[in-house]
């Protein structure tokens, strides 16, 4: 038992650590996000150029070879400075899936261009009818010729506004086909992205496909159990978003202890009332509780643990639940403040919002393990 | 980072495993099963066999009579006594005024009180809160007045557990009011129940049990030899005393073991009826328990981790009585809510050695579902109330 980083892991943090504190205030983050595409290229370069994007992903792909403690280690950090640049999307869920089923030509033309921070990509994992259900697809991928033509609806497709390639997961032949996994360029015609900015200042869209026609070469892993796949880089996804709420949560508890030791009422700091201190320990608890599950789901995950399913809902329950909680009670012990724009706080709060609904909210996860 | 245990802790686990699955009485294994409470001499002889095994002074070091062990290891040996349902040891004697003593006492307290301790011949007591001092502890107001060469104790205790049982009693007095802060001026005294001027009286919980006590003291001759290290001081020696109380604090293993027994209980037809996996809500909140005591035992494992890699235990050292607490209450409602109607029968009678078991009122189990609800209601309120604990954290980890 051993719950230390080691000094891989430790460089990798303090080096992103020190990004966010140098580089990365929350005005620059804020700017990122109201920009044009809502996200820096300039920065996504600079993780590319750091390393930062090649850990979830093997040597052979000219990785990091990261497990998911790592992508741990990332996520966290990442979650700490708020950034919006799109490394779930990218490498996460994109990359996630095509590191698994790429074959040598595709990973040449997908997924070694993601990697290195030149092309954009996207998981389109949600549609409308099918609230947070993955393998609930009415998509489907017909046979033309050699390839195949896609229709169908799919909405929270993440960094969808920013992607060259999206993939999307159809149900092949007809609507009770096995599901296969497409590539789909953004110029394919009878694509509409109908793009949008989400309520914690990410890009997300939603998809009308009409017939899309893709080529042979646009099937990722034909004749692998794609839903499986699916399903598994939708668990990682959860992990690196839990990581990310765990960092949230971290700021989110510093900073109201902080603020309760400077914001004076009645002649005192409001820290001084146990009322809200006890609220306090609350928060704290709930994070130290949040990071002990995400913790152990990760390990468990990583060293591939009969009940890796169980504890990845665990802790999205978790974050749903009381991270939820957490990031209200900083809220509201922000006061009048706390509900305004300009104050960071309010946007940590509404990312922490939207990691709880991301595959599947606090409800969904605890019927699972209902059992 | 990684969740494993190393092979020696894993072959140590094993044994612990093996003791408790062939060693542990069958007559203690019924009556527990049965829901029958364990009596003085239930204890004596299951502490007796752990001490034959050398395992009954866990946390004591090796020149005591101790085991030496690693905190991983002390945690595994607690872990697997939780899994087997076998009972905690009476704290008082082993995890509680033994370590004051070889810590603080003299060397002839250590000659004199140790031995009997190991060996479970003297069942002690701990005589720490008062009618007027509960939380605030400090403002305890029994007295030690020395008087040539013994300390005249007056005063009342209260809380005390199986005083009923307790051959010997250690008490915080007051020593000196003349103090500029009230923790100082107390001292730490060891008291032969038998002298004269002490009383018991029982006062009976809630669930109908004798388990706590209130113990008087009048005019009480405590022998001067019997003040343990400086006088004053005691105040100190009793937080080093909730110190050795930190190892399995949470109470995690019972909880698993509970847990895990309810689930497996749920697809059973309840009386002939459903069985409870058909009551999704129920089944929700035994699933949302199930992940709080995850994240407890994860929590837990945490600070094991700090404390085995010679660190100071971390902040989430101080969660752990709280949340270990609150899942416990949140598994004693599961337990009697999952009893239904058959919680409420009060038939305490039923729980004894030698009752008619065509005569249960419910499955024999049931109708102590309620009775251990009531009864553990004390956790959150002893060892310091979760409120006093949220004190204590806003304080010295949030620094507020």
């Amino acid at each position: 038992m051993d719950f230390s980083l080691n000094d891989m892991q430790a460089m990798l943090g303090e080096s992103i650590d020190r990004f966010i504190a140098n580089e990365y205030d929350f005005e620059t983050r804020q700017a990122h996000a109201a920009s044009e595409r809502g996200f820096s290229p300039a920065v996504w370069q600079t993780f590319a150029e750091l390393g930062w994007t090649v850990v979830p992903f093997a040597e052979a792909d000219g990785g990091f070879d990261g497990t998911a403690v790592d992508l741990m280690v990332v996520m966290e950090r990442l979650g700490r400075g708020l950034v919006v640049e799109p490394y779930l999307p990218n490498l996460v869920l994109a990359g996630g899936v095509l590191k698994r089923t790429a074959t040598d030509a595709q990973r040449a033309r997908w997924l070694q261009p993601l990697i290195g921070g030149e092309r954009h990509a996207a998981l389109a994992f949600a549609e409308p009818h099918a609230r947070y259900g993955i393998g609930d697809i009415r998509t489907v991928a017909r046979a033309d010729g050699d390839g195949w033509r896609i229709s169908g609806d799919k909405t929270y497709v993440l960094n969808a506004r920013n992607a060259h390639d999206i993939v999307v997961p159809a149900r092949v032949g007809d609507p009770s086909g096995d599901v296969g996994l497409f590539v789909v360029e953004r110029a394919a015609t009878g694509l509409e992205i109908l793009d949008y900015p989400t309520v914690d200042g990410l890009q997300a869209a939603d998809l009308r496909l009409r017939d899309v026609a893709v080529g042979a070469d646009a099937r990722l892993g034909a004749g692998d159990d794609a839903l499986s796949v699916l399903e598994t880089v939708v668990d990682e996804a959860i992990l690196a978003v839990c990581a990310e709420a765990v960092g949230i949560l971290q700021v989110l508890v510093d900073k109201t202890v902080d603020y309760s030791k400077n914001r004076v009422q009645f002649g005192v700091p409001i820290g001084s009332f146990q009322a809200l201190q006890h609220r306090m320990v609350d928060m704290l608890t709930g994070l130290e509780q949040t990071r002990s599950l995400l913790w152990w789901a990760t390990m468990t995950y990583a060293e591939g643990g009969d009940d890796a399913k169980r504890a990845v809902s665990a802790v999205k329950y978790q974050v749903g639940t009381t991270g939820r909680r957490i990031a209200e009670e900083a809220v509201q012990l922000h006061g009048g403040m706390g509900v305004t724009w300009e104050l960071d706080v309010a946007h940590y709060f509404k990312r922490l919002i939207a990691i709880g609904r991301v595959f599947g909210d606090a409800d969904w996860h605890l019927d699972k393990l209902a059992g | 980072m990684h969740v494993s245990f190393s092979p020696r802790d894993e072959a140590f686990r094993d044994e612990v495993r093996a003791f408790f699955a062939s060693e542990f009485p069958s007559e203690l294994r019924q009556k527990i099963d049965r829901g029958i409470p364990l009596e003085r001499d239930d204890y004596i002889g299951y502490q007796k066999l752990l001490h034959a095994r050398g395992w009954f002074a866990a946390d004591w070091p090796v020149e005591y009579g101790g085991t030496g062990w690693t905190p991983v290891q002390k945690y595994i040996y607690a872990s697997e006594m939780a899994a087997a349902e076998a009972p905690d040891v009476v704290a008082f004697g082993v995890k509680m005024v033994g370590p004051v003593i070889y810590t603080f006492g003299s060397d002839e307290q250590k000659k004199r009180f140790l031995p009997d301790i190991l060996e479970s011949n003297v069942w002690w007591c701990q005589g720490y809160s008062e009618p007027g001092a509960g939380s605030d502890l400090a403002s305890l107001k029994t007295r030690a007045d020395l008087d040539g060469d013994a300390y005249v104790l007056n005063g009342t205790k209260t809380w005390t557990t199986l005083a009923q049982y307790a051959d010997w009693i250690f008490v915080l007095a007051r020593t000196n009011t003349d103090v500029a802060r009230r923790q100082e001026g107390i001292s730490f005294l060891l008291v032969d129940m038998q002298t004269p001027g002490i009383t018991v009286r029982p006062i009976i919980t809630l669930d109908g049990e004798h388990e706590v006590n209130e113990v008087h003291f009048e005019d009480v001759r405590v022998p001067v030899g019997n003040l343990v290290g400086e006088e004053g001081k005691g105040w100190t020696y009793g937080k080093v005393l909730l110190q050795h109380e930190r190892t399995n604090l949470a109470g995690v293993g019972r909880s698993k073991a509970r847990l895990r027994k309810l689930r497996n209980r749920c697809t059973e037809p309840v009386h002939g009826g459903q069985p409870l996996a058909s009551d999704r809500n129920f089944m929700r909140r035994l699933a949302a328990t199930e992940v709080e005591l995850k994240a407890l035992e994860f929590t837990e494992l945490r600070t094991l981790a700090a404390v085995a890699a010679g660190k100071a235990p971390g902040p989430e050292s101080s969660i752990l009585k709280i949340k270990g607490t609150e899942v416990s209450q949140a598994i004693d409602a599961l337990t009697m809510d999952a009893a239904g109607y058959y919680a409420l029968p009060f038939v305490p009678g039923q729980y004894v050695d030698g009752f008619d078991e065509s005569q249960f009122i419910g499955d024999g189990k049931e109708a102590l579902t309620s009775l251990h609800y009531f009864n553990n209601r004390k956790a959150s309120i002893y060892g310091g109330s979760n409120e006093i604990q949220k004190n204590i954290v806003a304080k010295h980890v949030l620094g507020l």
